[in-house]
C-alpha cells in the first residue's frame, strides 16, 4: 500500500471515529469497573459503553490485524498501527478488554483448526464470551510443568480433577483455556491445551484476597468436569508448545505495560519531596534516567521484534528489567509520599490507592514468570551460558 | 527512523571493527604505556582514520566531510572503546567539529581541512576543576587590543599537550553561573603563553593541566560571537557526552564479552563457573543493563540527527545510564575473573581503568542525573 493510501486511510479512520465513538468513550478509563470486558453477564456502566462496543465490533475493529472471517478488520500492521495512533489522539478507549483477544485469540490463530477458529473467535471480537487462563496450580507456579490437574481419557471426552490458582477474573469469566495433564507419564510431552465452559457441571471458583486488598485472582477449582474432545487446541499432549507461544506474548504485554506512565518524571510529580529531601531528589533522578532508558529500550525492542531481527527470548529480558523498574518506582512513590501514602482507606487517598498499587507491583516480578525465571532464562538462551 | 543500524550503517560497522581490531586492538594500547611513548597515541593510525574518511564524518560536505551522523560517528568511538583504542577522534572528530560548525566561514576553513585530512589534534579546555562543572567557568579574557587576553588554567585537557589547537572557553562578561558572558575560543596551541604540564592518567592516556598567562589572542579565534559561546560549547558538550556514552557502550560490551567468555571456560569445583547460577543471574542482569545502555544511546543518536529539541535530555540520560552499565560490566568482570583479574597482565583491568576516565569526562552520572531533573523541573 502507497504512502498516500495510508494517509488516506488515515484520514478516514479519523473522520469515522470521530463521528462514532461517543464522547463517555474518550474519557480515561478509570479503573477496572470502569473498563468494557464483555461476556454473557456484562452490565454495561452507560448506553454509550454498549454502543462503542457493538460499532467497533460491527467494523472488526476490536480485533483490527485480525482476518474478516473471524470477526476482525483484516487491517494491515500498518492500517492497525494507524487505527491505534488515531484512536490515541482523540482519547478513544479500548472498546474491548479481553484475555479472549490478547491471549487465547493469538493461540487458536496459531494453533487453532479452521473450524476452531470459526466457532470462537468471532464471539471473542464481539465481546460475548469472557475467557480465562487456567495455567499455574498450588504446587505448579515456576516450575509451571509440573502441573497436576489431570484428565482422565474417557472415550469421546475428558474427565477433568484438580486445582488452579491466580486464575484471572475465574469468577467473572464464561469460558476458560486451561492447561491439563493428559500422560502423567511425560512431563513436558503430557500436558494438553482445552477450552472448556465454566458453567460446566464440577467448575467452582473462590476469590483470593492479596495483601493488596481485593483482587482479580481466583482459585479454581475441577470436580470431575466432563470435556468433549473437540475441545483441545493444538495436538493431544503437546499443549505445552501453545502455553509457551501464549507466555512470550503475556511477558511482551507486561514488559510493555510496565511503565504506563510513559516518560513521566518522578521527581516532577513530588514537588515537596523533591525540594526538600537532597537525598529523595537524587535517587529520583536516577530513576528518571531509568525511565528514558527503559522507554528507548522498549522502543528498540519493538523495532527489533517486528522485524525479526530481536533474539526469541528478548521478552523475558524486556518482562525482568520492566517489572523490576515498576517495582523500583512504586517504592519511591511511598518515600515520596511520606505518612500520606500510608492512608488505606479515606476517599482522601482514593480508597488507599498508592499503597494498594505499591503492594500490587510486588506480583509484577512473580506473575507470568519470576525474575530469577526470566534471568535463567537469559543467561541460557540469549548468553548461552552452560549447565542444564 | 527504526532503532537499529541501517543497511549504510551496518557497512560502516564492518568496515571499522576489523580496521580496529586489527591496528589497534588492546596490545597496541600497551604498547605505549609500556614504552612510556610521550605522544600517547598513534599519529599513523590517525591518518589512516582520514584515509578511510573516519575523521571527516560529523563534517558537512561542504566544508570537506561526509556529512553523516551521530550514530555514524557512534559506530566508530564504539569499537575505539572495545578495543580501548588511544585515539583523539572523541575530542577532535566529534566534539571540536561539532563546536566549530559555529565558527564563521574563515574559522572553518582554517581547521575542517586540516581534521578531515588528520593533520590536526584538538584539544578541549572546559574544565577548571575536578569535577565537570561547566556552568562555573570562570577564566577569564579581558579585551585587548584587537582581540583578547585570556588568563587562567584549565585540566583534563586530554591530548593536550600534542594538540595544534585548544578550544578555549572563557569568560567575556557576565558572572560565574550565567550561561551569557562566555565565549568559545579557538586557539592554536603554539601561541605565546600557553604552558602545559602534562600527566599519564590511571587509563594510560595523557591529560594536561593547561596554564594560560596573559595568551594574547585575534578576534577571529572566537567560536560564533563574543558573550555567546555557551550555544556553542553546548553543541561541543553534548557531541562529547554523546560520544562519549558510544565510546562506553564498547567498554562496557568488551569487558562483558572478555567476561562472559571466561565463565565458559573456567573450572572450579568441577564445574564451568558459568553453570553456577548466581554468577548466572549477575551476568543477565548485567547483559540487561548494557541493552539498556545501548537502547537509550541509539534513541539520543536519533534525536540528535534529527535536530529534536528532546536530544538534550536523552543525553543527558544517556551519559548516565551508560556510565552505570558500563561500569558495572567492569567491575563485575573483575570480580568474576577472580585473582587473574587483578593482574596487569589480563586486560580486564584496563577495561576498568579507561571506565573509570571514561565516566568522568564530559560529567559523571551523578552529573547527568542532576541535569536530567533540573530538565524535568526539578
Amino acid at each position: 500500500m502507497s504512502m498516500s493510501d495510508l494517509e488516506l486511510f488515515r484520514a478516514e479512520t479519523r473522520a469515522w471515529l470521530e463521528a462514532n465513538c461517543p464522547a463517555e468513550m474518550r474519557e480515561p478509563v478509570r479503573d477496572d469497573d470502569d473498563a468494557c470486558w464483555g461476556g454473557r453477564n456484562f452490565k454495561f456502566k452507560n448506553q454509550a459503553q454498549k454502543q462503542w462496543l457493538d460499532i467497533m465490533a460491527a467494523k472488526g475493529w476490536t480485533v483490527p490485524d485480525w482476518p474478516k472471517a473471524y470477526g476482525g478488520g483484516g487491517l494491515s500492521a500498518e492500517e492497525t498501527k494507524i487505527l491505534r495512533s488515531e484512536m490515541a489522539k482523540l482519547g478513544c478507549r479500548p472498546p474491548l478488554m479481553s484475555f479472549g483477544i490478547w491471549m487465547l485469540g493469538p493461540a487458536l490463530l496459531k494453533f487453532g483448526t479452521e473450524e476452531q477458529k470459526l466457532h470462537y473467535l468471532p464471539p471473542i471480537a464481539r465481546g460475548e464470551i469472557r475467557w480465562c487462563q487456567g495455567y499455574s496450580e498450588p504446587g505448579s507456579g515456576s516450575d509451571l510443568v509440573s502441573l497436576q490437574t489431570f484428565g482422565e481419557d474417557k472415550g469421546d471426552h475428558w474427565t477433568v480433577n484438580g486445582q488452579k490458582i491466580w486464575t484471572s477474573y475465574a469468577n467473572k469469566a464464561d469460558w476458560i483455556f486451561c492447561l491439563v495433564r493428559t500422560d502423567k507419564t511425560n512431563k513436558y510431552q503430557g500436558i494438553s491445551f482445552l477450552l472448556f465452559d465454566m458453567t460446566t457441571p464440577g467448575v467452582s471458583t473462590k476469590p483470593i484476597l492479596l495483601i493488596s486488598g481485593s483482587s482479580p485472582f481466583c482459585e479454581t477449582f475441577f470436580d470431575n468436569v466432563k470435556v468433549p474432545k473437540h475441545q483441545i487446541v493444538g495436538e493431544l499432549n503437546r499443549g505445552w508448545d501453545v502455553a509457551k507461544y501464549l507466555l512470550g506474548h503475556e511477558r511482551e504485554m507486561i514488559s510493555g505495560g510496565g511503565l504506563g506512565e510513559g516518560l513521566a518524571s518522578l521527581g516532577a510529580a513530588f514537588p515537596d519531596a523533591a525540594a526538600n529531601e537532597p537525598v529523595l531528589r537524587a535517587e529520583m533522578a536516577m530513576f528518571d534516567v531509568e525511565t528514558i532508558a527503559f522507554r528507548a529500550h522498549s522502543e528498540r525492542f519493538m523495532d527489533e521484534w517486528k522485524t525479526g531481527r530481536a533474539h526469541p527470548a528478548y521478552s523475558n529480558l524486556m518482562k525482568y528489567v520492566g517489572t523490576e523498574l515498576n517495582k523500583k518506582r512504586h517504592e519511591l512513590v511511598m518515600a515520596a509520599g511520606g505518612s500520606d501514602a500510608l492512608e488505606w482507606e479515606s476517599s482522601r487517598s482514593k480508597g488507599g490507592a498508592k499503597p494498594r498499587t505499591w503492594l500490587r507491583t510486588k506480583a509484577n516480578s512473580i506473575e507470568g514468570g519470576t525474575s530469577e525465571v526470566m534471568l535463567n532464562v537469559v543467561a541460557k538462551r540469549i548468553l548461552d551460558m552452560p549447565g542444564a | 527512523m527504526a532503532l537499529y543500524l541501517s543497511e549504510d550503517q551496518a557497512m560502516l560497522k564492518d568496515t571499522v571493527a576489523p580496521f580496529l581490531a586489527e591496528n589497534a586492538p588492546v596490545k597496541h594500547l600497551r604498547s605505549l604505556r609500556d614504552s612510556k611513548d610521550p605522544v600517547g597515541l598513534s599519529k599513523d593510525l590517525w591518518k589512516r582514520f582520514a584515509e578511510l574518511g573516519f575523521t571527516g564524518i560529523l563534517v558537512p560536505e561542504a566544508d570537506g566531510g561526509l556529512g553523516l551522523g551521530h550514530v555514524e560517528a557512534g559506530i566508530v568511538l564504539e569499537e575505539i572503546g572495545r578495543n580501548l583504542t588511544p585515539s583523539p577522534f572523541l575530542s577532535t572528530a566529534v566534539a571540536a567539529v561539532e563546536a566549530l560548525k559555529a565558527g564563521d566561514a574563515d574559522l572553518r576553513a582554517q581547521w575542517f581541512p586540516r581534521i578531515v585530512s588528520g593533520d590536526a589534534i584538538v584539544a578541549l579546555a572546559i574544565d577548571e576543576g575536578a569535577k565537570h562543572r561547566p556552568g562555573s567557568i570562570a577564566m577569564v579574557a579581558e579585551r585587548s587590543g584587537n582581540g583578547f587576553k585570556l588568563s587562567g588554567k584549565k585540566q583534563f585537557v586530554l591530548h593536550g599537550h600534542v594538540a595544534d589547537m585548544l578550544l578555549v572557553a572563557a569568560r567575556t562578561g557576565g558572572s560565574s553561573g550565567e550561561e551569557a558572558g562566555i565565549t568559545l575560543f579557538a586557539i592554536p596551541k603554539e601561541t605565546a603563553g600557553i604552558s602545559v604540564d602534562v600527566d599519564r592518567l590511571v587509563d594510560s592516556s595523557l591529560s594536561a593541566r593547561v596554564s594560560f598567562d596573559g595568551v594574547q589572542v585575534d578576534a577571529d579565534a572566537v567560536v560564533g560571537e563574543v558573550d555567546a559561546g555557551w550555544a556553542p560549547l553546548t553543541k561541543l558538550l553534548d557531541a562529547g557526552r554523546l560520544g562519549a556514552s558510544a565510546e562506553m557502550l564498547g567498554v562496557g560490551a568488551g569487558a562483558m564479552d572478555m567476561t562472559f567468555d571466561y565463565l565458559k571456560q573456567r573450572k572450579q569445583f568441577g564445574k564451568l563457573i558459568g553453570e553456577f547460577q548466581s554468577l548466572q543471574h549477575r551476568a543477565a542482569h548485567l547483559y540487561g543493563e548494557m541493552e539498556g545502555a545501548r537502547s537509550i544511546v541509539i534513541k539520543a543518536q536519533h534525536l540528535s540527527d534529527d535536530g529534536d529539541p528532546r536530544a538534550e535530555l536523552f543525553i543527558a540520560a544517556a551519559k548516565a545510564k551508560t556510565g552505570k552499565s558500563c561500569n558495572l560490566a567492569v567491575r563485575e568482570g573483575v570480580q568474576m575473573h577472580g585473582g587473574i583479574g587483578m593482574t596487569d597482565e589480563y586486560d580486564i583491568g584496563l577495561y576498568m581503568k579507561r571506565d573509570r576516565a571514561l565516566n568522568e569526562f564530559f560529567g559523571d552520572p551523578h552529573f547527568h542525573a542532576d541535569r536530567v531533573a533540573r530538565m524535568n523541573g526539578y
